[in-house]
This record gives structure tokens, sequence and C-alpha cells, in this order.
């Protein structure tokens, strides 16, 4: 972790109401992640005890505790995608990257997620890789992407 | 005679750049630039007909005409055919407010979506733009707040409470410091208008929550975006510091002397704190765990204090209602659903897309006037109506008018008007597991009939579903799934819990050969 571009963080990040989620959101962007290691710093800044930072952190979907793979590719599995075939292509996702969903592969290379709405429900099946959105997709059509992407 | 500069519209939302709409625009210009040609290119919102994205538009003496879906493989072709002049091509679709899908609308919050450049003040004063926050100005909080109440406005985030009812409580709450929050953590699945309205129109949703702020007395405002609409985060920022810096936001609204200061907060993934009280504890920095009510967050809501909470549809309504009076509004609609509502086409349709119109027409009109069936081709078998906590409605009630009462009446919400589409290869029995499993997933855990309940119906529907050879055994499952939806229903905190079982109830009752039951639906009764 780099210890400065935190203390900076958390330097433009005043307390102030309500200011944890900004404050987590302005560290996982600037770091990809929000080390174990921030969570006393966060809480001192805050004064807020460990366990609070930490509930926060591990209650909410998009907040994550450890570095993610080089790319992250999320596969849309709401209703409307499923609807067009999304369980099929996560499935396939899985099996052309040999990673299962919420996991990074062993070589750190990329990060499976399944997420929930990317609000292209009309576009369906709907993916988000290296946060590029793309629309109906294909088994096929991401085949090419993931090669385009060097995987 | 100077040549003209020709306007060219490739839209920006991110439906359209999710099928390479931005390079779409990069090979016009770059096009444009090698032969010379001089266009302007604006980048607006979408017109919501997501099968013809992307879809380009041209302005010409006989309206803009409509190309799609375009790739940009096909604009040195377009442009050989005289693209800019509106010329013949395969892909030209007419003037796009004849295309039938459009023209049969009926737009009032969504009539410059698409239309304008989002993030020019200049077009949105052009077209009704803060035309509805000046009369407001003119107006006292109790006078804006009568239109409300006449226009018969309810809440679009799915409750359906009335919204001039809100407003009046937290008018006459006596507090020195209010707050309007805007709703638009968008989770539900099939559900995009808001999405739309904050990438193809963000003017129109800040000069509501403005129109609230004025009519309550409330000087702070938060709108809540889900972490998943990253475009939507991003044009709403700078539509605020845009309306901040021309002086429509900040200490003096308009040289009024009435302060509004709004700011955006960014959510992060969790599907619960699209309901109110989760997501005033989420803005608040805590987990997103729901609040028992009463306190109303009326009286009791952000920090504390009486706050107006919407949806972006709702909050974007106001405008047009305060600009052309309640009775115009009121005058859309059945019988207590007033106006319009942005229904939105997604999952297995062949023509995916945003329809608004009055309450009142059917699901069937819809379905195949509107959506022209499936995407397959094959039958529709079921249709998930207002989201993932929504039932799925069979055939045998798509002729039912879409409205709040009528809905209710049958066992099945409206929502936020997302409608998924499903094909006969659906098993329903697969959606109602996976209505269980996401509610496991997502409960925020404060209440047991939530938490627990879940993953017992998950349970449950597997043992239905894999217990095939002992139909003694599946009979009794059945009668436990029931009961456990019931404790579910009456006994949940919120409606993560209490709405579960529509979707679930709603798939065994109407498709309970996908469970391997046979029917008649009340054998298990």
């Amino acid at each position: 972790m780099n210890d400065l571009s935190l203390s900076e963080l958390l330097a433009a990040h005043p307390p102030r109401d309500g200011a944890l989620l900004p404050l987590l959101h302005a560290v996982q962007e600037a770091l990809g992640h929000v080390p174990p290691a921030a969570v006393p710093l966060i809480a001192e800044h805050l004064s807020l005890s460990r366990a609070e930072v930490h509930g926060v952190i591990s209650y909410y979907h998009f907040f994550r505790s450890s570095a993610p793979g080089k790319q992250v590719l999320q596969v849309c599995r709401a209703e409307a995608c499923q609807a067009r075939g999304a369980e099929a292509l996560l499935a396939h996702a899985e099996a052309r990257l040999g990673c299962a969903s919420h996991h990074t592969r062993a070589d750190g290379a990329v990060t499976l997620e399944p997420v929930y709405c990317l609000g292209l429900c009309a576009s369906a099946p709907a993916l988000q890789i290296n946060e590029r959105l793309h629309a109906r997709m294909t088994p096929a059509k991401l085949d090419a992407l993931l090669a385009k992407e060097g995987l | 005679m100077t040549s003209a500069i020709v306007k060219v519209f490739v839209p920006r939302d991110s439906a359209a750049l999710a099928v390479g709409a931005d390079e779409v625009a990069e090979a016009l210009r770059h096009e444009c630039q090698c032969r010379g040609l001089k266009v302007e290119l604006v980048r607006n919102g979408s017109r919501g007909l997501f099968w013809l994205e992307t879809l380009v538009e041209v302005q010409t003496p006989q309206g803009r005409i409509a190309y799609g879906p375009v790739e940009a493989a096909d604009v040195p072709g377009l442009l050989d055919a005289g693209l800019l002049q509106g010329g013949e091509h395969p892909l030209r679709q007419g003037v796009t407010e004849q295309i039938p899908f459009l023209a049969l609308q009926e737009r009032l919050t969504f009539r410059r979506v698409g239309v304008i450049d989002p993030l020019s003040l200049a077009d949105y004063e052009a077209h009704e733009g803060w035309a509805g926050l000046r009369r407001a100005l003119s107006l006292d909080g109790s006078a804006i707040i009568q239109e409300m109440l006449h226009s018969g406005l309810r809440g679009r985030g799915g409750a359906a409470f009335p919204a001039g009812i809100k407003w009046k409580t937290v008018r006459e709450a006596q507090s020195a410091q209010k707050y309007v929050v805007c709703n638009a953590d968008e989770g539900d699945s099939g559900t995009y208008s808001d999405r739309m309205t904050m990438e193809g129109d963000p003017f129109m949703l800040i000069e509501g929550m403005t129109i609230a702020a004025l009519a309550v007395g409330a000087t702070r405002g938060y709108i809540y975006i889900r972490s998943e609409y990253p475009h939507a985060i991003a044009t709403m920022k700078e539509a605020i510091a845009r309306a901040t810096a021309a002086g429509f936001l900040g200490d003096s609204v308009c040289g009024s002397g009435r302060a509004f200061h709004l700011e955006v907060r960014k959510a992060a993934g969790s599907y619960v704190c699209g309901e109110e009280t989760a997501m005033l504890e989420s803005i608040e920095g805590k987990r997103g765990v729901v609040r028992a009510k009463p306190p109303l967050p009326a009286l009791s809501g952000l920090f504390g204090q009486p706050t107006v909470i919407n949806n972006v549809i709702t909050f974007a309504s106001a405008p047009i209602i305060l600009a052309r009076g309640a009775q115009a509004y009121r005058d859309f609609g059945v019988g207590r659903s007033h106006g319009t509502l942005p229904f939105q086409l997604a999952g297995n349709i062949k023509h995916g897309g945003l329809v608004e119109k009055a309450f009142g027409l059917t699901l069937r009109e819809l379905l195949y006037g509107f959506g022209g069936g499936t995407a397959s081709g094959r039958p529709i078998k079921a249709v998930q109506v207002g989201g993932p906590l929504g039932a799925y409605v069979p055939e045998s009630q798509w002729d039912v008018p879409l409205d709040y009462e009528a809905y209710a009446a049958m066992g099945a919400v409206v929502g936020h008007g997302g409608i998924v589409v499903h094909d006969d290869t659906a098993d329903l029995s697969q959606l109602a597991r996976y209505a269980m499993e996401f509610c496991a997933i997502e409960s925020c855990g404060k209440c047991t009939p939530c938490r627990i309940g879940s993953t017992r119906g998950v349970e449950v529907i597997d043992r239905i579903r894999f217990n095939r050879n002992n139909d003694q055994n599946r009979a009794e499952q059945v009668i436990l799934l029931r009961d456990l939806c019931d404790t579910m229903t009456h006994g949940s905190l919120c409606a993560m819990g209490g709405m579960t079982p529509f979707p679930v109830l709603s798939a065994l009752n109407h498709y309970p050969q996908d469970f391997g039951l046979a029917a008649p639906d009340q054998a298990a009764a």
C-alpha cells in the first residue's frame, strides 16, 4: 500500500456527515481495493471503530479487501439477461478463462464477477470488461473480446 | 453562400456505448474530416429504441432522419449514400419521430431524452427547461404542494405513495434542516428509465429536486446513484456543476435568495439500499440495514431530519406538472393511476426499449404492439412485471389494464415499470429458486423472515424440483413453501423479504408443471 496516497486521500476527505462511503470509494479508486491495513487509519480519521469500518466494507458487494486481477470481467446475471442466455454466457466465461465466478485466476490476470444488473436490460445479455460495457453478447463475441484483451 | 454545417446525433447513453456508439462517432468524425464534410456531432441521450442502437440521426429540412443499427464499419457506406442529406440506405429508418414505436408514445418526462445534448443548458432551456422551476419560484410552498396533490402523481419507485402527501408531511415538519434525497439506486432487473434520464436529461432531475426543496423548505439534497451506473454518475456530477455555475443551484436559486445545494453520492452494490431507509443508512456512512418504520423518513429521515425521498422519475415529473399545470398531467391515465409511466421492455423481446404511455394500456399491447414478440421468435411464456420482486404474469392476465389497483388485485405489482420477457424455454421453478437465492444474497439480515426464510426457500424449492419420485413428499414441501412465503410476506420489515413471495408464488401458481407438479393450480393450495 502506498502510504502517501492514502494520507492524501484522508486529507482530501475531512470528517463530515456520511463521509465513510465517499472515502472508501476514493481509496478503492486509487488503490484498486481497500487494503485491511487501511482500515485502522480510516477509522481513526473518521473517529469510528475499526469494526464499523470493516463492517461497512464487508457489507457492500462493491468494496474489495484484496486486489483484483489485472482485468476484471463482470457478467450480468439479472433476470433480463438470464432471459437471453446470461447463465450460459457466465458458464462459458468460467470455462474459457479457467476461473470460477467471484474468483481471481491464480496467475492474477483476471477476476470474474457476476453482477446484478448493468441497466442494459433491453440489449441483453450484457457484461463489462475493464469498465467498458458490452451488450447483445454471445459466447462467440465474448471469445473475440477476450482474445482482444489478451486473455 | 456558406455551406451549412450538418448536425449529426450519435447517442452517448450506456446502451448505445455498449454496442459501439463511441466507435461510430469516431468513424464519423474521421470520415467527414477526410472528405472535407462539415458536421457538428452532438452526443445525445437515447431515444430508447434499443434494437436500433447505435441510432444515428441527421438534421434535415424534413426533420431528423434516423439510421440504425449503425456500426462503425457502416459509416463510409452511409456517407456514400448521402447520410448528411438523409439519403436512402438499407439502415435508414425514416423521420425519427414517425417511427411507430416512438410515434405511438405519450412522452412527458422523456420528451427531451434522445432529443437534446444532455449537458447543454441552452438546449435544455430551449425545450421547456426550467419553466416548472420558474413557476415554482413564483408560488409559495403550499401552492406547489397543491399542484403536486392535484396532479395525482404517485411515487414511481414502486410503492406508489402519493408524492404530494409526502411533500406536505415534510413541509409541515418543524426543523431547522430538511433534506431532499433522490433514490437513484435503480437495481431492478428490467428497469433502466432512471439511468436513461440521468444520462439523457440530467437537468430535469435537478429541476424537479429543486422544486421539491422549495416546496418543503429544504436546503440540501443528495442523489444516491448505484455504482453500476458510472456514466450516470459522471453526467449528473457535471450537470450539477453546470447548473450551479449558472445559478440554478447554490446559495440563491435563480436569484431568489433561497438556497439549494445538491450532491451525488455513489452507492456500493447493495440491492436492499434501494429501500429508502437502508439508503439513508448508506448515505450516513453505515451498513445499508433497513430501519423499522415509524418514524417515517418524512419526519425523521436523513441524519434524523425531515426528508423528502422520491425516485428519479417522480422528481423528474415535477417540472412538467408545474410548467403545464396539474390538470394537464392528471388528465393522463385511468382510475387513480394518473399521468404516464415509462414502461421498460426488456429480456427476450424483439423491440426492447422505453415506452412512455399513460396508465391503462395492457401488457399485451406492450408485448406485441410495441415489443413485437420475443427476440428468439418463440412464444412468450412468462413476463415479470415490476422488477425481481414482481410477479410472473401469465398470458391469461395480459389484457388487464396497467394500473396500480388492477395489478394489486391480481397479486402483481406495476412497480417501477420494468417488464422482463421470457420465452417458452424458461423454467419457472428455476426462476422462483433464483428469486429466493437473490433474497438470501441481498437481505440486509435485520429481520429473520427475510434472512433465514430466503435460505430455507431455496432448499424447499430444490426439494420440490429434484425429488421427482416422491409425490407425497413433494406435496408436503409445496405446503411448506406456501407457509414460508406467508411468513415472509407478513413478517418481513421491508419489501425485500415481503415481496420475494410474489415471483415465487406466481411461478408456482401459474406454472406448476415446471415444478413437476400436476396442474391444476389449486391442487396444492
